[in-house]
Parts: C-alpha cells; structure tokens; sequence
C-alpha cells in the first residue's frame, strides 16, 4: 500500500525504516551526539507499561489462591525461574533472574511492535504529527545494541564483582591457554575478540531478525500497491509472514533473553 | 542506521528498568510463590501426618476393643462362676436349713409322741385302777399300791 506521495519504492522503504532523529545539540551535536526519538520513547513506554502492570500485580501479590492475572504473570516468573535457574547456579534471585525477565519481556513487548501494520500506524503517527516514527524499537541497532552493551558491562562488573580485580585479570592473560607468559598475549587476544564478538553477535541478531522481518513487510506492501494479484498476494503472504513472525518475536526474546544469562553466568562461574 | 546516542539512552533506559525489576517486581512475586509453595508443602505434609495418626488411632481402638471384649468375657465368666457359685452355696445353705427343719420337726413330733405316750399311760393306769375298783367293789388303798400302779404304768 504505497503511499502516492511516495516516488519510488526505494523512498517508499527507505522513508519506512529511517528514524525519527533529534540532533542533541546541548551535548556538542555531531553525527553521534543523535536521539532516535521513535526507538527511545516506544522503549520507554513499552518498558514503563509492561513492568508496570507486572508491578501492578507483584504488588500485591498474595500467597494465597491467586487471580487470574496474578496466576499469568506467576506464568511468566516461573518460565523465567526455571529458564535462569538451568542455567545459572548461584543465587539467582538477588540479579540474574529479574534482569532476565527485564529483557525478555521488555525486548518481546518491543519485537511485538512489529505485528502493528506498518501503513496503517504511519497514518496514525501522521495525524500525531510524527512523519518519521519507527515503531519497532529493536529494529533499531540502537537499541538492540544499548541492550547488549548494559550487559556487556554488567558481564565485566561481575566478572570483577565474583573474582576481584586479580582474579578477573588474570582470567584474561592467563585463560584459556595457560598461564605461562609467553601465551599472554594469545590469551589476551581470545579474550578480547570474545568480550568484542559478546555485544556484537547478542545486539545484531536481534536487530538482523526483527530489520529484516520489517524489510519484508514492506516488501509485501510494495507488492500489494501494484494491483489486484498483489493485492491478494501480499494480503495472504504478509498474513502468512505475520503469523510466522510471531514465533521470531518470541523466539528472539527468548534467545536475547537466554544470551544475557549466559555471559552473566560465565561472568560468575569463569573458565 | 548508525550508531549514535540513542544506544547509550537505551543503556540506561535498560539499566533504571533492571533496577526497577529488581528491587520492585522480582521480590514480591518470589516471596508470594515461595509462600504459598511452602503452605503447600505444609498442607501435604499435615494432611500426610493426619492419615498417620489417623492410622495409629485406628489400630489403637482396635486394640482397645479386644482387650475390652477380652476383659467383659472374662468378667463374664467370673461372673458366671460367682453366680453358680452363689447358686450351689444357696442351695446348700437350704438343705442344711431343711435338714436342721426337719430334724427339729422330728424331735418335736417324737417329743410330743412320747408326751402323749406318757399321757395315754397315766390315763390307761386311773382307768386300770377304776376298772379294778369296779371290778374289785373296793376301795383300794392308793397309798399301797402305788408303787405297784406306777410300775405298771411304766409297763405299758
């Protein structure tokens, strides 16, 4: 459903998948100094809303027979629990498990921005005076890569936290190959493209998934603007895409998910 | 599609909302669950210890039972015994009552047997005596022949 304000479809995608930018120019400006308005507030509203109403009802949480809402988001802890608790041996409960359903349901609330019909939602954003709004904050590499970069750091600050600085350095130039100083360097080296390939292959696979995914609603968009079969087709393909997208949505917030548990439990447990 | 400050904002968007997690919404929800697992545990574990006693309550009646129908057959039978025993005593007791009845019965009858004897004798001897009086037309002298008349007396 090409708009016909639209040129050619390369503006047509290009217009769809580009950021609401606010250029910060209090901070210095540049091409860094950059807020992808679109991404931040549909993450901030969709994180405040989903750990919000799960609040809701942790906050008054009772041990006895439980509501039905109460009994769904005891649903979703448990799954997180048992997820974190296969994977993680420590005590669990004081970090790794909340941020672990932190990420799944905040990073699947954000992927299921996708399902909003991408035309449609433009229209709407366009009554709102929003001509450039990306509703999927996770098909940004912003955010996927803001997500993997908060735990990045968290990784390295239990690494320390767990070993202490001695321990964690010499985990560094002494793991995996030994500790004989002529393989420090090599040690040194592995641990670098590991903590560098961490951030990189956690943010891009959820950004590769939910980009192309939005790539190719768009594609069944152009297709359904080119008459009576496309119309057809792209209708039932982009249904079809839609209910194949809603395993992707969970799948990759769950991967997303188990991913930051497992450097967190490598940042405690060590080689 | 660059990398720009929209990822640090996210950082710390993720970050607050961690926090958030962890401070507001994990411990609620795990001391619930844990709560109730644990009244959970414990309902079992009382309803379990509930059939246990329930189970020794039972075999203590059944043994209290027995002993008691034991102890009622016993008494029973002392009582059965005591009452032939109480029986045969009284049984005893009236034949001995009868036995002493009839021989006192007896002596009294040969008592006033021998009375009437005695009687029929004094009578029998005044009428020998009148008889004789007739017989004789004369006076006997009592007084000598007494010993005689007595000793008759005493003959029949």
């Amino acid at each position: 459903m090409a708009d016909s304000s639209y040129e050619s479809p390369s503006e047509y995608i290009g217009h769809h998948l580009s950021n609401n930018e606010v250029h910060l120019d209090f901070l210095g400006g540049g091409s860094f100094m950059t807020l992808h308005l679109d991404s931040f507030v549909m993450a901030v509203l969709l994180g405040i809303f989903s750990m919000g109403l799960i609040w809701l009802v942790a906050r008054k949480a009772s041990a006895g027979v439980p509501t039905k809402t109460q009994a769904f988001v005891e649903l979703i802890f448990s799954f997180i629990d048992n997820q974190v608790g296969n994977i993680f041996h420590g005590n669990r409960h004081s970090f790794v498990a909340p941020a672990a359903l932190t990420v799944f349901i905040w990073v699947l609330m954000m992927n299921a921005m996708d399902f909003l019909p991408i035309d449609i939602m433009a229209k709407f954003y366009g009554m709102l005076g929003l001509y450039e709004w990306k509703a999927v904050p996770t098909s940004d590499v912003n955010t996927t890569f803001g997500l993997a970069l908060g735990v990045w750091f968290l990784m390295i600050y239990f690494g320390i936290k767990v070993k202490g600085m001695g321990g964690w350095l010499h985990e560094i130039f002494c793991a995996p190959f030994g500790s004989s100083v002529w393989v420090w360097p090599a040690n040194f080296l592995f641990n670098l493209i590991e903590y560098v390939s961490k951030p990189l292959s956690h943010s891009l696979r959820l950004f590769g998934n939910m980009y192309a995914g939005e790539v190719i609603f768009l594609l069944l968009g152009l297709w359904a603007a080119t008459g009576v079969s496309g119309i057809i087709f792209g209708s039932i393909l982009g249904a079809g895409w839609a209910i194949f997208h809603i395993l992707i949505v969970v799948l990759q917030a769950y991967i997303f998910m188990m991913l930051t548990v497992v450097y967190l439990s490598m940042a405690h447990e060590g080689h | 599609m660059n990398i720009n400050f929209t990822m640090i904002a996210q950082a710390i968007a993720f970050a607050i909302l961690i926090w958030f997690t962890v401070k507001f919404v994990w411990p609620p929800l795990l001391n619930a669950i844990e709560k109730r697992q644990k009244e959970i545990a414990d309902g079992l574990a009382a309803a379990q210890e509930g059939k246990l006693s329930l189970e020794v309550a039972a075999k203590k009646n059944a043994e209290t039972l027995n002993e008691v129908k034991q102890k009622g057959a016993e008494i029973v039978g002392q009582a059965e015994k005591r009452a032939a025993e109480i029986v045969e005593q009284a049984k005893n007791v009236a034949k001995d009552e009868g036995d002493r009845i009839i021989a006192s019965a007896k002596s009294e009858i040969d008592q006033e047997v021998n009375r009437a004897k005695e009687e029929l004798r004094g009578q029998i001897s005044t009428l020998a005596i009148q008889g004789a009086e007739k017989i004789l037309d004369k006076e006997i002298d009592k007084k000598t022949h007494a010993d005689m008349l007595t000793k008759l007396a005493k003959d029949l």
